[in-house]
């Protein structure tokens, strides 16, 4: 049932989402949408000494993705950037408290952590452009 | 023709309305503009074509191809007469709407349109009815314009006079536009804008997707030259499309898939291509739901379009006018019942159209929500979606009640 889904945490988050906005010279900006529903996120980072020293995410989509999105941008915060590599689809999913979306919504869900490695990777690429067949299968979430 | 249809008896016909969803809720399905559902005898004419006269058709000498040609052909001469075209052969069967303009832009459109030329489009337009212009356009070095959709959901056949006669714009070879928005509902005066375009003679391709299952068709009325359609979305299977180009236009055509079945000759240096309608149908057509799109069109005869028409339109009328009762909700498209389809496009402010859908979901309605491949449209709307509720000839105004609750739930929910 949807009342289990649209909990109050949830609707915290997509309400007075965390981090939402843009860095002012970031070093890295990424941005993606899910091509079925239309859910937009970008997140900016700026990263020093490979740690995570500000993320700010902007978008637009439904309370499954904002919130998602908000809740990966505390997640990660001050950590590592490697840290970002570690993250799977089931931290996402029970980090919100959802582990039984039907794979529609999962999309929704798991597209901020997307964006998120797909920036990491974009980091390390542009860094070491050699490295960019070892990253390429970093981004993938599924 | 019965005077007025029967919604509770014709509900019976369709055995997903029996269907009992995982927590028991029955079915509300309001998603007809995404496809609708099938009545029995759609279902069974495929399952006795294979189990009885499954073979190829159009060659082969003994009696179940004979049968299965028939058939075949027999729904290419009901569908001649459901949109009333004067040839059999002007109907040629693809695989959706999608293909069916494809079709058109690949082969008249590769022809006919050149460099510093120009196609005009709506802004309410499908992505199936931008992107194959788009393409064409650009590899051509031509361009695209759109005729702009205003606030309520209609279009100036002034601005539409405008665009054509631009200065510097190129000369322009053809418009390309819905009859009926799928996001918007709204009915578009096709003969007045082929009236005007042929009077600047500009050939007109209508989208019937969203028109052709709702309304009664008349091409010889509206004097389309080409008209694209799906069986799916009225009653048909799925893989079944239907494209209409007038005769005169379609002798010039060059074909488009290229194989068996399109071919008079073959031989190692040039091949001889087949007669029409046959030309463009290369390789063995979709033979089962072609036949199951026949019972299709017996079923809505049977009915009558001016009916389907008419209950659509009192549903319509009562859809806006609960959905309008409900706070904070934006509907889009024309306030106006007549001047719409049965479909209603809305937004209830700080709920996400995804979001609600999956409360809807939960009292077994299926709404869709989305950018309803409309993309070019939600960013004129400044929205990235909308949730779209459509009907068809089994939805009841029990439903829409069912949907208004649904609908008050998610506020509840979203404390809006």
């Amino acid at each position: 049932m949807s009342e289990d889904i649209y909990r109050e945490m949830i609707l915290d988050h997509y309400r007075n989402p965390r981090n939402k906005g843009k860095i002012e010279e970031p070093d890295i900006r990424i941005n993606d949408s899910n091509p079925l529903c239309g859910d937009e996120i970008s997140i900016d980072l700026k990263v020093e000494d490979e740690i995570i020293k500000d993320i700010k995410f902007d978008g637009r989509g439904c309370a499954i993705s904002q919130a998602s999105a908000s809740m990966l941008t505390e997640m990660v915060s001050n950590k590592p950037l490697t840290t970002i590599k570690e993250i799977t689809k089931d931290d996402i999913l029970e980090n919100i408290g959802l582990t039984n979306l039907g794979p529609a919504r999962i999309k929704c869900a798991l597209l901020s952590l997307k964006v998120l490695k797909l920036g990491m990777v974009k980091y390390y690429v542009d860094k070491d452009p050699s490295s960019a067949d070892e990253m390429k299968d970093q981004s993938k979430v599924f | 023709m019965q005077a007025l249809l029967d919604v509770y008896k014709i509900r019976q016909d369709f055995p997903i309305l029996n269907r009992k969803l995982n927590d028991g809720k029955r079915l509300v399905y309001l998603d007809n503009a995404a496809t609708t559902q099938k009545p029995k005898e759609v279902i069974d004419s495929i399952s006795r074509y294979y189990s009885e006269y499954n073979s190829n058709i159009h060659r082969a000498v003994y009696q179940i191809a004979e049968e299965a040609t028939q058939e075949y052909e027999n729904t290419r001469e009901k569908i001649r007469k459901f949109i009333n075209a004067r040839y059999p052969e002007e109907i040629i069967f693809t695989r959706n709407t999608t293909e069916s303009i494809n079709l058109v832009a690949y082969t008249w459109g590769n022809s006919n349109i050149k460099k510093g030329n120009k196609v005009i489009l709506t802004e309410y337009e499908h992505h199936s009815n931008i992107v194959p212009w788009q393409t064409l356009c650009h590899n051509k070095g031509a361009k695209v314009k759109y005729l702009e959709v205003d606030d309520d959901g209609y279009i100036s056949l002034e601005d539409l006079e405008v665009l054509i006669s631009q200065k510097g714009g190129g000369k322009t070879k053809m418009i390309a536009l819905s009859e009926m928005s799928n996001v918007l509902g709204t009915i578009f005066p096709a003969r007045e804008i082929i009236k005007l375009a042929h009077e600047k003679e500009i050939p007109v391709l209508l989208d019937g997707a969203q028109s052709v299952p709702h309304m009664k068709t008349d091409v010889q009325q509206t004097d389309c030259d080409f008209l694209a359609f799906s069986a799916h979305k009225m009653l048909g299977p799925t893989g079944v499309g239907v494209l209409y180009v007038k005769k005169e236009i379609l002798e010039d055509m060059k074909p488009f898939i290229l194989g068996g079945d399109m071919i008079k000759e073959v031989h190692k240096e040039n091949t001889i291509f087949n007669d029409l309608p046959y030309r463009f149908e290369g390789g063995t057509p979709n033979i089962a739901d072609v036949i199951g799109f026949s019972a299709a069109i017996d079923y809505l005869n049977r009915i009558g379009m001016e009916n389907v028409r008419e209950h659509e339109h009192k549903m319509t009328t009562y859809l806006l006018d609960k959905i309008q009762n409900i706070k904070s909700t934006t509907i889009y498209g024309p306030k106006n019942a007549k001047d719409r389809g049965g479909l209603v496009s809305f937004n209830m402010e700080g709920i996400h159209p995804h979001d609600c859908a999956t409360i809807l979901n939960d009292y077994g309605v299926a709404i869709r929500s989305g950018h309803h491949c409309a993309q070019v449209l939600m960013e004129k709307l400044d929205i990235v979606a909308s949730s779209r509720a459509s009907i068809y000839i089994y939805n009841t105004n029990e439903e829409i009640d069912i949907l208004i609750e649904a609908l008050n739930h998610a506020r509840r929910i979203f404390d809006i």
